[in-house]
């Protein structure tokens, strides 16, 4: 198991788990899915299921939903054994990628839908409705038909719909990826204050790390069936466990490095590394290598890597540039640096030893 | 765009096919129904209204009409009866055997007609498959009569022919039921009967419609079935007209009775065809 989860996340997890996924296996037609999945999920969470297509995000969700059975392991939902439970008794909720919004049903209709099959009193229903569509401000559409709603309006009614169910855990399976750049943003910064508002635990599924460390409280990296690594997004950015991890989210240098007595050497490039001795791979951010300040001569600590490389393409950005630098020996970097103006030639640079992050390289 | 010329080369075929097989004799058959037979049996053509006064006062046409409509209607329930439910099980849970299940349906439709209406004739006859069977069991002595050359035959062998017609559409409708629609009842908490109920079954009625109407619409105008298998109390209106066209020599009459069943009909089409556009949804 390739999980490396934070010291505090962790502790969430444990205090508090009210979704518990242990040990999952799903095969389709003998190809193995979900290879040994186990994740706690803490109340009031907003937990991202990252990955790329084919990872096996969607199919983790839909075992949590119920329309997909498990071949291995079990899922525990507030100490009740979720996954002998049949879909349509599981206290869980979806937003499915492509709305499934009942097109025979106005759009009031549609959001009393769930609150009909689990008998919620009659005079409850309207009240109900009626919050959930203003919660989502869709209330002047409430007599609609489906068929004249905007990709975005029926976002917001499968959204409504789902919620006004009082749902413990709500599913997104990548409910934004339909909409254009600006609705999606504005959705992004709705969906989160939402779920501030109503407090329930969000399991959300993306492909799209951007939008993955713009709302979660934790990122579940997904790769290939099995999880690479589990943590705040800000700690998976800072600290990625695998090379994988690293290139995912954000961009990255990879450094593949060999370690002896304390320093790592990367082609022409060393600094000071306690880990083991051997070879390694490091993570540098480019945006952790800047230009020097200091002209040749001035003694640096040893914390700081300094190095030469030459300039091969400058790629002006507003206030960051994208320098493309060349150690030597073609070892090409990637650097981000608050825009220097015009750059060319050798050039030295430097980095802080603690943002070269040394990571696992499974690949 | 296309061009003119190219335009009327592809409208002329459709419509020739039209004026010639349809509105031309329709015309004809209008003429006809308003026309008499003189009792040298000539046909006479002084328009009047006699075969439409005949047609509502003589009660034969119209117990004849009334049961050829029950037999329609008691053909399409039990051609629901039988299709809805298999058209369920291959959209929904046949899986595998979809496939080979959906040919088993069709592939009577390849069997002539007539064929299989002999096929009935000798499983209800009275030395038939059927009683041949039940007196082996000891549970009749002698053969049962009714079986055969009655309504209860017609029954049986129109819905045997007809409820391919009616399974087709309904089929059609229910893959056409997106399932994440399915999934998204189940994910609000509703039981799969309940979800059958309230998305399935709703989502279905233009395929369900559809299918009623073609069940209707072929018993109605059957003929070959009440001949092969009816009997003198199994007799329907179409019957009627063909006698009238043929023995009885009286093409007016025929013609009246005709165009009043095509009245029906098109009235039938023409409702069905707007409440199946209701249920339709975008």
């Amino acid at each position: 198991m390739n999980v490396a989860a934070s010291p505090a996340s962790a502790e969430r997890a444990a205090g508090d788990a009210l979704l518990s996924i242990r040990k999952v296996e799903k095969q389709f037609a003998k190809r193995p899915v979900l290879c040994g999945i186990s994740l706690d999920v803490a109340s009031g969470e907003f937990l991202t299921i990252l990955g790329e297509s084919g990872s096996g995000k969607t199919t983790l969700l839909r075992l949590i939903a119920g329309f997909e059975q498990l071949d291995g392991g079990e899922i525990w939902m507030a100490g009740e054994r979720l996954d002998q439970t049949p879909a349509y008794r599981r206290q869980v909720n979806t937003v499915f990628q492509s709305y499934a919004i009942f097109p025979h049903l106005s759009v009031f209709e549609n959001v009393a839908y769930g609150l009909r099959a689990k008998s919620v009193p009659h005079g409850e229903i309207p009240t109900r409705v009626t919050q959930a569509l203003a919660m989502v401000k869709m209330s002047e559409f409430a007599e609609s038909a489906p068929s004249r709603l905007s990709g975005g309006q029926q976002q917001r009614v499968a959204l409504a719909r789902a919620l006004v169910n009082r749902p413990r855990v709500l599913l997104l399976d990548e409910p934004l990826s339909a909409l254009d750049a600006n609705l999606r943003r504005q959705m992004q910064v709705e969906l989160k204050s939402l779920q501030r508002e109503v407090g329930i635990t969000f399991i959300f599924v993306t492909h799209d790390q951007e939008e993955a460390m713009a709302l979660s409280d934790r990122i579940a990296l997904l790769r290939a069936g099995r999880l690479e690594q589990v943590a705040e997004p800000r700690e998976i950015y800072g600290h990625p466990a695998t090379a994988y991890a690293a290139q995912f989210i954000g961009q990255t240098n990879l450094l593949r490095a060999v370690v002896r007595n304390g320093i790592a050497t990367a082609g022409p490039i060393s600094w000071p590394s306690n880990g083991p001795s051997g070879a390694a791979t490091f993570s540098l951010r480019p945006e952790s290598i800047r230009l020097s300040s200091a002209s040749q001569g001035v003694e640096s600590d040893d914390a700081t890597a300094h190095f030469h490389a030459q300039i091969q393409n400058q790629t002006f950005g507003g206030a960051m540039d994208l320098l493309e630098i060349d150690c030597g020996n073609s070892h090409l970097l990637r650097a981000r640096v608050p825009s220097p103006g015009p750059l060319a030639g050798p050039q030295e640079f430097e980095f802080v030893a603690g943002d070269a992050v040394r990571v696992r390289d499974g690949s | 765009m296309y061009s003119r010329a190219y335009k009327t080369a592809v409208t002329i075929p459709p419509l020739a096919w039209v004026t010639i097989f349809l509105l031309i004799p329709y015309t004809i058959l209008f003429c006809y129904s308003f026309w008499s037979v003189s009792s040298l049996q000539v046909i006479v053509h002084n328009w009047n209204l006699q075969n439409y006064e005949q047609l509502f006062r003589n009660p034969l046409y119209l117990t004849v009409l009334l049961r050829s409509i029950r037999i329609a209607g008691a053909v399409t329930l039990l051609a629901l009866l039988l299709g809805y439910p298999l058209a369920y099980y291959l959209s929904f849970h046949a899986a595998k055997r979809k496939d080979m299940l959906y040919q088993l349906v069709i592939i009577p439709l390849w069997a002539s007609y007539l064929v299989r209406g002999y096929a009935w004739k000798t499983i209800l006859g009275s030395d038939g498959v059927l009683n041949g069977f039940l007196q082996y069991l000891h549970i009749t002595h002698r053969p049962v009569e009714f079986f055969l050359y009655s309504p209860f035959a017609v029954i049986l062998t129109l819905t045997h022919i007809y409820t391919p017609f009616t399974f087709l559409p309904i089929y059609a409708s229910l893959e056409h039921v997106p399932r994440n629609l399915v999934e998204a009842s189940h994910d609000l908490g509703a039981s799969p009967f309940s979800t059958f109920l309230r998305v399935i079954l709703p989502l279905s009625l233009p395929g369900v419609l559809a299918g009623a109407t073609f069940a209707f619409v072929l018993t109605l105008g059957d003929f070959l079935a009440p001949l092969l298998v009816g009997g003198p109390s199994g007799i329907m209106i179409s019957n009627i007209v063909v006698s009238l066209f043929g023995a009885a020599y009286n093409w007016p009459l025929g013609a009246a009775i005709s165009l009043c069943m095509l009245l029906l009909v098109v009235t039938l089409l023409f409702a069905t065809e707007r409440l199946e556009r209701r249920f339709t949804i975008s």
